[in-house]
This record gives C-alpha cells, structure tokens and sequence, in this order.
C-alpha cells in the first residue's frame, strides 16, 4: 500500500513525479492530523476547562452526593449512578435483542430476509435521538405508567427494583430508549464480528451432524466471543454519552433511588440542561468536569471494545459505531 | 437416540423462533417511532408551518422555517468543513496509511466516532464560542463538522481499498504518476461507496441536537449571518417537546416529520447507491 510497495512507481527517471506524489502524501497525511488534533486538543481543552472544580473538588467530585450550584457545592455521584445505571440497565435489555438479531440475519435467515430485515434494523440508527425522546416523552412515558408498571408492580413488586409510584417518566423509560438506539449498534457490529468466523468452521459443525442452532453454539459463538463482548461496550459507550433522548425521558431529578420507577438524571443531561443557563464560572467548570469525565470513559471503553472486535480477524466495516 | 434427535430439532426450532422473534421485536420500536411521527406530525404540518416564523408565546400558528433553512445551513457549512477534510484524511489512509502514523489515525477516528456528540458540543464552546463571546451557526457547523470527520474519513479508506488493485497497476503503467491515478482511477471507482458513506454521516449529523445546544444556540427568528444564534429543527424539537404549551407539543411533532422525512430519504438513498453498484 505504499508508495515503495507500489511496483513501477517511477523512482529517479522523472524527478518531478516524485514531488509530486510526495507532496500528495504530505498534503493528504495534514488532514489525517485534523483527526488526531481533534480527538487531542478535545482533551486538554476539556482538562482546562475544568481545572477550577479539579483543583478545588479532586476526587470528592466524583464522589460528593450533593449538587448545589447556587450554594457553589459540587458532587457528581448521582449523575454518575444515572447513568451507569441507565446504560446497564440497556445493556441487559438490548444485549440479547441484539445477539438474537446478529444470529438470525447472519446464520439463519433467508437472502431477501437477510436485506429487507437488516435494512431495517439500520434504520433505527438513522432516526435522530431527538425524535427518540419526544416519542418516548409523549408515547413510551404514558404507555410506561398506565400499563407496563403496574403490570411489574403488580408481580415483581416484591423486588425493590420495581417500587414506588409509578410515573411514566424514570430510569426505566431511559433504559428501554437508550436499549432501542444501541440496538442497532451491538448488532451491526455483532454481525460484522460474526460474518468474520471462517465458514470452514460451520461447515465443520454441520458435517459432524450438527443442527444449525448447535452450530451457532460449539462452533460460532465461541470463535466470535471477544468480538461480541467489544461490540457490547461500544454499545455501552453510546448509551453513556447519549444525551437528548435520555434528559426527555428519565425525570432529570438528581437522586439515587433503587427503584427503576424513580426519576434519575444523568451526567449527559445535567450538562445539556444546566450548560447554557449557568453564569458561575465554578458551576461551568463543574459541568465541564462531568464532560471530561465522559469523554474519558468513553475514550477508554472505545479502545477496549475496538481491540477486542479486531482480535476476531476482519477489521471493522466504516467508522460507524 | 431416536428421541434424542427429536428433541435437538425441536431445541433448533425453538432457537431459531427466538432468535426471529427478536428481530421483529427489535422492529416494534422502528414502526411504532414512525408511526407516531406520521399520525401527529401531520396534523401540525401546513405551508405556514413550513414557511413562517414563530408567533409570540400563546398566539396560534406560526411556522418553523427559519429552523429548517438554519438546519440546512449549520449543516451546510459543516459538509463544506467535513467533506474535503474526511475525504483527504481517507485517501491518505489506504495510500499511505501504512505507517506507524496511519495505524495511529485509524485508531483515533475509531476512537473519535465514539466520543458522545454532547462533548464535541462542550469542546467547540471552551475552543470557540467562550472566545468569541457569542454563539453562531459556524460554531456549530464546525462541531457536526468534527463529529462528521471520523465517519467519513474511514468510508472514504474502506471503499478505496475496494478498488482492485489491478486498476492501480493499469494507471501506473500507463505512466500515470502515483498522485493523479489515486485522483482519477481509484478515487472515481470507488466514488459510489464514498457517495454513501458521505451521505450516512450527514444524515446523522442533521439529527444531531446535543452539539448544537451550546453552539449555535436557538433563535426565535431568522439569522441574519451565520455568525448569530441560529436555530435548527432539532434543538427546536427539544425546545418545544420540553414547554409546558400543547400548541408547541404539536409544532414539536410536525417538526420531527420533517426532519425524520430529511433523514431517512437520505439515508435511504444513500443504502441504494451503494447497492446498485456491484451489478
């Protein structure tokens, strides 16, 4: 792929081609930079932009209970419960969809099936995040309250989990629409890790007299593993940086409550809610903190899961994730 | 051993119905979203919806042109940033991309696609609109731009690594130097796939609100420069789906047609052109 692996590449015999293909390479090589300066100067700006509440918090930031900008106190934990929790809470829901449809669409289903099926699946990441929230505002919240909640009060009230009023508007309603926009997530990439098992593989298994849901199993699955554990964490790393979907639906009251009926918020939504509105440059650099402290567990995640998907074989199909 | 096997096929069976359940549950979301969007977003959407401005809180009618013709413009300006610089970055990607410092790049715009689009939005405020000490549609041009760049930059590498190799050779044989058959051989044979990958990331950077709540802002009225507070359909739909007004509540949805209608024709077309091009 290089310019000395490229055979017949003229070397000495015409000077000027050789500038110019260097030059080419210099000149495409500076925006490939712009994608390492931005990811780079992304991180120190958000460092310095929060210096004031690292110097003055530190780690009592992140574990601090109350958040109270007019009494200049910062604590970053519920936030941090909103959404770890909201974003587990999509991973258990959306995991095993999204595993179900990865296997249907590359093991099980039909041609067409398998275009007509998947297209629409991708269909679901095309829908703004915005437009998830006013659906789930004006038609999951109520849908929620008047018939899933009492429905689980009624038989698994018995768990903490599922206590207290019910009111449409809560942690549960930002798990189920934060589970429906990794969906299409986990299982893009799933099927991209599954489409990379050698077909030798399959075939092994069917010869031994396998059937095709135990060839999925002894033979599939195994193969595939890291890669569908790293394509659950870039389905997690979404689902922690979502923002507008999430703030129209989970309460945006800052509590931690064991209940999956309560109202929660998370560190996304404090920071799109509160950004624009906060005139203490204490408060703004605490709403940057909540920010770097995103970008950084994203970033981390995102790395995890891309090495983890790249070990199966195949590099990634697009940048989309 | 007879039953044995029965009871493997009857396993298989179950297996395969749920996973096919799965998939059309995964569905139920897609249909009951759109549907929703359709039946409510109708009833709001009129010609002075599509061309008016907002009338004063509590007065009836009034439309959200300036928002749809801001849309079109931060998004615009951002393709006219993430386009070249995307394409640029990919090119250099698969014909030299085989370096320490490709391998680095690749890995980055991995990385960056996964960075939460409100972060982007914090980081052009600290990079622009802090300084400037105003928010315009250029700041937000320039975060969908960045959110754009990752999306693009390795569409752009995929699809040229598509092209056979044999092509290359072809051009260089013919004397082409390597710079002008990467421009004019490679580049136009792999342009479908481009095209698509170009048009995906758009696509989403239309629906994009979080990066523009703190850069270019909202606006009751038309921009008179880009370098004012603009406002956009998302950041409207949020605005409006989160006041305590129903009028608003239903602007909100006429709103979220137009601009799901914008995106999924794009993204529509976009999964055609790449389909038609093997035959």
């Amino acid at each position: 792929m290089t310019v000395s692996a490229a055979p017949g590449t003229p070397r000495s015999l015409f000077g000027g081609r050789r500038t110019g293909d260097r030059l080419f390479s210099r000149l495409t090589g500076c925006f490939a930079l712009l994608v390492l300066l931005a990811i780079s100067s992304m991180a120190l700006e958000m460092t310095r932009a929060s210096a004031p509440t690292l110097l003055a918090f530190g780690a009592k930031f992140a574990l601090g209970t109350v958040w109270d900008p007019l009494h200049r106190v910062f604590g970053a934990l519920p936030f941090v419960w909103g959404t770890v929790v909201s974003s587990l809470l999509a991973l258990v829901i959306a995991v095993p969809v999204s595993l179900g449809v990865a296997v249907y669409l590359s093991e099980l289903a039909s041609a067409w099936q398998r275009d007509v099926l998947g297209f629409l699946v991708e269909m679901l990441a095309a829908v703004p995040s915005v437009v998830y929230g006013l659906w789930g505002a004006f038609a999951l919240a109520p849908w929620l309250r008047a018939s899933l909640e009492p429905w689980l009060a009624r038989w698994f009230g018995f768990l903490p989990l599922f206590q207290g009023t019910n009111q449409g508007f809560g942690m549960l309603a930002g798990g189920i629409v934060l589970s429906i926009m990794i969906l299409p997530t986990i299982s893009s990439v799933s099927r991209e890790v599954l489409r990379a098992v050698p077909a030798s593989l399959r075939e092994g298994a069917l010869a031994l007299g396998a059937t095709r849901t135990e060839m999925v199993r002894v033979a599939v699955l195994p193969y595939a593993r890291s890669g569908l554990v790293g394509a659950a964490l870039l389905g997690l790393g979404r689902a922690l940086g979502e923002t507008m979907a999430i703030t129209m639906v989970i309460g945006n009251r800052a509590e931690i409550s064991s209940s999956l009926f309560a109202p929660s918020y998370t560190m996304a939504s404090v920071i799109a809610n509160e950004f624009t509105e906060a005139s203490d440059p204490l408060h703004l650099a605490a709403l940057a903190e909540l920010g770097l402290l995103l970008f950084l567990l994203t970033v981390a995640l995102n790395i995890v899961a891309r090495l983890l998907v790249a070990r199966v074989g195949r590099p990634l199909g697009g940048a989309r994730a | 051993m007879r039953e044995r096997v029965g009871f493997r096929q009857l396993v298989d069976r179950v297996v395969r119905g749920a996973c096919l359940l799965a998939t059309v549950l995964a569905l139920v979301p897609l249909v009951s979203v759109l549907g929703f969007v359709v039946v409510r977003g109708a009833g709001g959407l009129s010609l002075t919806f599509l061309t008016g401005v907002p009338k004063p809180v509590g007065e009836a009618g009034g439309g959200m042109a300036h928002a749809l013709v801001g849309s079109l413009q931060i998004v615009g300006l951002a393709c006219l940033v993430g386009i070249p610089a995307g394409v640029l970055a990919g090119i250099h990607l698969a014909e030299f991309g085989a370096t320490r410092f490709g391998r680095f790049v690749r890995f980055s715009a991995d990385v960056l696609a996964g960075v939460p689009s409100i972060t982007v939005g914090l980081f052009v405020y600290a990079l622009v609109v802090a300084r400037a000490q105003r928010f315009s549609a250029y700041a937000g041009a320039l975060a969908l731009a960045i959110l754009m760049l990752p999306t693009i930059t390795r569409a752009t590498e995929e699809f040229l690594r598509l092209v056979p190799e044999a092509l290359r050779e072809a051009a260089l044989g013919l004397g082409l130097p390597k710079w002008r058959a990467t421009l004019r051989v490679m580049l136009r044979t792999a342009l479908p796939g481009i095209a698509t990958g170009i048009m995906l990331a758009v696509a989403r950077a239309m629906g994009e609100s979080a990066p523009l709540l703190f850069t270019s802002f909202n606006n009751r009225g038309w921009a008179r420069t880009p370098n004012e507070p603009t406002a956009s359909l998302p950041v409207n739909i949020y605005t409006y789906a989160t006041s305590p007004y129903a009028e608003w509540h239903e602007q909100a949805w006429a709103a979220a047609l137009v601009l799901v209608g914008l995106v999924l024709c794009m993204s529509v077309a976009a999964r055609l052109l790449v389909r038609r091009r093997p035959s």
